[in-house]
């Protein structure tokens, strides 16, 4: 039994590198060479490249270190442009948004201007970084649900980062940029609105966080645990449907009475993931606008003590 | 009804770890063996003893119905029934359900002839649970420590340990599970969508193929990690995520007992920088 366990490739193969589909690319824009790594091969594929340079992954990539090196001169000057004071201090080290006293004004860039700046090139990277998902999907001829589902993400963080801050009115409810500030922004952000347990998304979005690492595991395992009879082809598998895909969805019913096909198994995991920066936002965004304690509101509507 | 169309085949004897084919049949689609039995059988006192606490305690609200675990001066002793005993003996019954359930699992997949990753992985979560209600409670001393089994007495639970450690968000182990949780969610919603997108083009165009996969993501990102290769990665993300929450919480007041943001000193004072003024901290 062991042996079909298939954890690890055991054997790794090496032959002229797979330069990709045609279709309706531009070739021109895609790099020339790829490269092999056994140490990812033992995992995946071993391959790596080529890739695709378009005009919205120049901007996206571009926009996207203005806004990474943004931060990090601020860090930078922030240590008094000490390495040792900058490493010691990483992770405590922020850039902070606008006083609340600028409301939805621009103020001067030491005083959260600079925030705005990064935030105005991390909104152009994300936005020019989600075309580039779609086209490429539509230069190979595929559906655009990865678009669909990065979509999802942006509208969580567009919520914190611009959507709620304009609907409060000032740029002070945005998240700053640092690891432990991003982290005290989180914690006073449930103690200010009266517990985000009692957020009713808050619960959804968790319960969707936690399913979709539930979804992942039974996916994962059920698959490498018929990958011996090809069960990894899974788009072959959904239109020609082979033991592997039968003895999966056997196990499953035979488990828990209920079997999800091979296609519709993806169909569970891409709403099960993308509700989880959908309902989230939406819970953020109800926080300050429209509902100021949690715990109160949950009082209100019978799922929280009087007392 | 309960059979699928290809199903008949499959339904074989044998594989059965413990009672030889004496369980071995199916109820429905259900398969049943020794551990279904068992399952079902503790499954059902539990859920039992839950409604029997319900109606001992002073509401129906679904939301605020809890059964509380023993008080903390109870130790690791049997407590009373109507205070913490019913939590202790269904924690018992959950505990005898899921390493029952996870045994059929393994029944199920030597009769399919197919791995064991399934009950592995559960054994898992399993891990995360019984850490939870029993390991860490007993390191600390009492029952009194695990949490309540109520919907919104969870989070109360939740909400109030993390507290007595400041920040939890600070806890390093809780960093590392949670990034382990939001890449699971990526990776899945990259995964299932990019398998619908293959296997849905748009209208009037045929169906696509792996190889469009691997051409879809190396475009985007420079790698492809195949169609075997992401579910190694979907499974190991979504193990670590389990694995690394039971171990944040674990060493939460066994071996960590004050603000997490204080566990973070050692790094300020590494001698080559803790004098060293400016910054944030000097």
């Amino acid at each position: 039994m062991a042996e079909y366990q298939n954890i690890f490739t055991q054997v790794q193969v090496r032959a002229a590198p797979e330069m990709g589909m045609v279709e309706n690319v531009d070739l021109g824009n895609r790099s020339k060479s790829a490269s092999y790594s056994t140490l990812m091969g033992w995992f995946g594929n071993a391959q790596l490249g080529p890739i695709y340079l378009g005009t919205f992954g120049v901007i996206s990539i571009a926009t996207g270190a203005i806004w990474f090196m943004i931060i990090g001169v601020h860090f930078w000057q922030v240590a008094g442009y000490n390495p040792a004071v900058f490493m010691r201090d990483l992770f405590w080290m922020a850039l902070e948004p606008p006083g609340p006293e600028w409301g939805l004004r621009i103020p001067p860039m030491q005083e959260g201007g600079l925030f705005l700046v990064a935030g105005f090139f991390f909104l152009i990277s994300l936005s020019t970084w989600w075309v580039r998902t779609y086209l490429r999907a539509e230069a190979l001829g595929m559906g655009k649900h990865v678009s669909w589902a990065f979509g999802a993400a942006l509208w969580l963080v567009f919520v914190l980062g611009l959507i709620r801050p304009v609907m409060m009115g000032s740029w002070s409810e945005a998240v700053p940029y640092g690891i432990f500030p991003h982290l005290d922004w989180t914690n006073l952000f449930s103690l200010t609105y009266g517990n985000l347990f009692y957020n009713p998304f808050h619960a959804l979005s968790i319960v969707f966080l936690y399913g979709s690492a539930l979804l992942f595991a039974m996916h994962g395992a059920t698959i490498l645990s018929v990958t011996r009879l090809g069960g990894d082809r899974e788009l072959e598998q959904i239109v020609d449907r082979g033991t592997a895909s039968e003895r999966a969805a056997l196990f499953w019913r035979w488990t828990m009475g209920f079997n999800a096909t091979m296609e519709g198994v993806h169909r569970w995991a891409w709403w099960f993931a993308v509700l989880v920066p959908i309902t989230g936002g939406i819970g953020i965004l109800l926080t300050g606008t429209v509902v100021d304690n949690w715990f109160v509101w949950a009082q209100v509507h019978g799922y929280a003590p009087l007392d | 009804m309960a059979l699928l169309s290809f199903e008949r085949k499959y339904r074989v004897p044998g594989g059965t770890l413990i009672g030889g084919n004496l369980f071995d049949f199916w109820v429905g689609p259900f398969y049943v063996g020794f551990f279904g039995v068992t399952t079902f059988f503790f499954a059902a006192l539990g859920t039992l003893l839950i409604f029997y606490g319900a109606a001992m305690g002073p509401t129906w609200n679904p939301w605020l119905i809890s059964i509380n675990p023993p008080a903390i001066e109870n130790g690791l002793g049997f407590a009373p029934l109507m205070q913490g005993g019913l939590w202790q003996i269904i924690t018992f019954c959950a505990i005898a359900a899921f390493v029952s359930w996870a045994l059929r699992e393994v029944e199920i997949a030597r009769k399919l002839g197919i791995g064991l990753h399934v009950p592995v992985a559960f054994g898992v979560a399993i891990f995360a649970y019984v850490t939870l209600v029993v390991i860490r409670p007993m390191l600390m001393g009492a029952w009194g420590y695990a949490f309540p089994y109520g919907i919104f007495s969870h989070l109360d639970w939740v909400s109030n340990t993390g507290y007595q450690y400041g920040n939890f968000h600070y806890n390093p182990v809780h960093m590392v599970a949670v990034t382990f949780f939001f890449t699971n969610a990526l990776a899945l919603a990259l995964h299932g969508g990019l398998i619908l997108s293959a296997a849905n083009p748009p209208k009037g165009q045929i169906m696509k193929t792996p190889d469009h996969e691997d051409t879809f993501f190396r475009d985007l990102i420079g790698y492809s990690v195949g169609t075997l290769g992401i579910h190694r990665l979907g499974l190991l993300l979504a193990l670590n995520a389990g694995f690394w929450s039971a171990i944040c919480i674990l060493i939460s007041g066994t071996i960590w007992f004050d603000q997490w943001v204080d566990w973070w000193d050692w790094w300020l004072q590494l001698p080559f920088w803790a004098n060293i003024p400016g910054g944030v901290n000097g």
